[in-house]
């Protein structure tokens, strides 16, 4: 083992560095951090499509899920280093990173069938392929807003999920990649739902600037819901909204919150995110997110 | 770099003891095995097929336990490893051996504790006190409070103990 002690000097392994010892076990020299290299998160797992089932369908609404997720992950980044304190800012960049974790695995396996790797879709896509609900692309104003659209967003996502899993019946998604990756998912966005729903009831139940704030946020929020529920002939799972409702509305009778009256916001030629008809705030986002990629396509980290 | 070719019949033992002790690069005191993500070793005529299992969607190690595992099944006289990733059943922290746990709380992280059984959809947690803390790894007090729900990894929360006022943290359980 060697010493991190600077002092030590040249250690029993010949380096002089410590961050000389991180690529020790490889031929390959690339651990320098974590993440620096990426391979297929579906590596090995059989993304062939079961018969009976429609590739094309499947790889659309995998690219939903998957950009959603992707998206809603993006937003979250935008918030690291501006968090009002330390533990929210590791809250945030954890459920930021879960999500990323769910829109590599979504993107691969839409990717398995499309013939394109995660990246080539993150990155080379124009936003009318960008198949995500709008809500994912909220910008949040302020705090309040960030924990009201990631209670909205995770526990719709987790109902979404435990359907998609087969937890919530017997029937699951006829696809079992997306099945493990929607029973994994769960998992983590239960976490997500209940960090949110305890700072909604904390902000909600709190003093009365905090509370005006909680039900301002609720009210800017609500018209993004309405999509949430639209009926998608291409979707492999619903949801039903009362499902939904039934967990928001417990959050904000004890948060002493008022459900909002707002209608939803509207299609445009009956076109939404799922159709790739986005808000504003898409364009921006995919700008920074694909800038480095699209200027440098063949570089490699 | 000479190896020591590995006597058929012993290759399947002895491929699962050398996958198996492959360190986690987050949590180092753990083995892959203590851990419970490795899922399965096999050794076929096509080589030793290594199957393992994130923690989290987005745990960014898979690639280095990934790399780490075959380079150690080279290094043990395996020529060909193919390393394979399996999401269902998705990892719980049940699956941290009693031998995991303890070297977690030897390292000051306090062990999970055990995941509830349920069925149907995952009930909402809206707790109005303090959450639940477990016990210090340190000095063993069980007045210990949560800082933080999520931690330097997606895997750990934040906790401190009101008895010996050291910070600490714990494998969530998942």
């Amino acid at each position: 083992m060697s010493t991190l002690d600077p002092s030590a000097g040249l250690d029993d392994t010949g380096h002089d560095s410590p961050y000389d010892l991180l690529g020790d076990d490889h031929d390959d020299g690339h651990r320098w951090a974590f993440g620096t290299g990426f391979t297929d998160p579906l590596e090995g797992i059989d993304t062939s499509v079961p018969a009976g089932l429609d590739a094309d369908a499947l790889a659309r609404y995998c690219l939903a899920l998957g950009d959603d997720a992707l998206i809603y992950s993006h937003r979250l980044q935008q918030w690291v280093t501006r968090m009002p304190e330390l533990e929210e800012e590791t809250a945030i960049a954890n459920i930021a990173l879960d999500l990323l974790g769910q829109a590599r695995m979504l993107l691969a396996r839409a990717g398995a069938i499309l013939g394109r790797t995660e990246d080539q879709l993150a990155f080379f896509r124009p936003e009318k392929d960008f198949r995500n609900v709008r809500l994912a692309e909220h910008g949040d104003r302020d705090f309040a807003e960030l924990v009201g659209r990631l209670l909205i967003f995770s526990t719709w996502r987790l109902a979404l999920f435990e359907r998609l899993a087969g937890l919530e019946s017997a029937m699951g998604a006829p696809d079992p990649v997306l099945a493990a990756i929607a029973a994994k998912g769960a998992n983590e966005l239960a976490y997500h739902r209940d960090y949110a729903a305890q700072w909604v009831v904390r902000l909600g139940d709190g003093t009365d600037q905090s509370h005006a704030k909680m039900q301002a946020a609720l009210d800017v929020l609500w018209p993004l819901t309405g999509e949430l529920y639209r009926p998608d002939p291409g979707a492999l799972a619903g949801v039903e909204p009362a499902a939904v409702d039934a967990v928001i509305d417990e959050v904000l009778a004890v948060a002493g919150l008022e459900r909002p009256d707002r209608a939803p916001l509207g299609a445009v030629s009956g076109h939404t995110g799922r159709d790739g008809v986005h808000t504003e705030a898409m364009g921006y986002i995919l700008a920074e997110l694909q800038s480095v990629a699209r200027a440098y396509p063949d570089a490699a980290w | 770099m000479v190896t020591a070719p590995v006597p058929s019949g012993q290759a399947d033992s002895v491929a699962y003891d050398v996958a198996a002790g492959t360190p986690d690069p987050e949590l180092p005191m753990l083995t892959v095995a203590d851990l419970g993500i490795l899922r399965a070793v096999d050794v076929t005529a096509d080589g030793v097929l290594v199957t393992i299992t994130p923690t989290y969607s987005g745990c960014p190690a898979m690639r280095e336990i990934s790399a780490d595992v075959r380079q150690r099944l080279l290094r043990a006289g395996f020529p060909r490893v193919t390393v394979a990733t399996q999401l269902a059943p998705p990892w719980t922290s049940d699956w941290i051996t009693l031998d995991g746990r303890r070297k977690l709380a030897a390292a000051g992280i306090a062990p999970p504790s055990p995941v509830p059984p349920r069925s149907g959809p995952v009930p909402l947690t809206l707790r109005l006190g303090p959450p639940q803390s477990p016990s210090c790894p340190r000095c063993g007090s069980p007045r210990t409070r949560q800082t933080a729900r999520f931690s330097a990894t997606a895997c750990k929360s934040l906790h401190r103990c009101e008895a010996c006022g050291e910070p600490f943290e714990t494998v969530k359980s998942l």
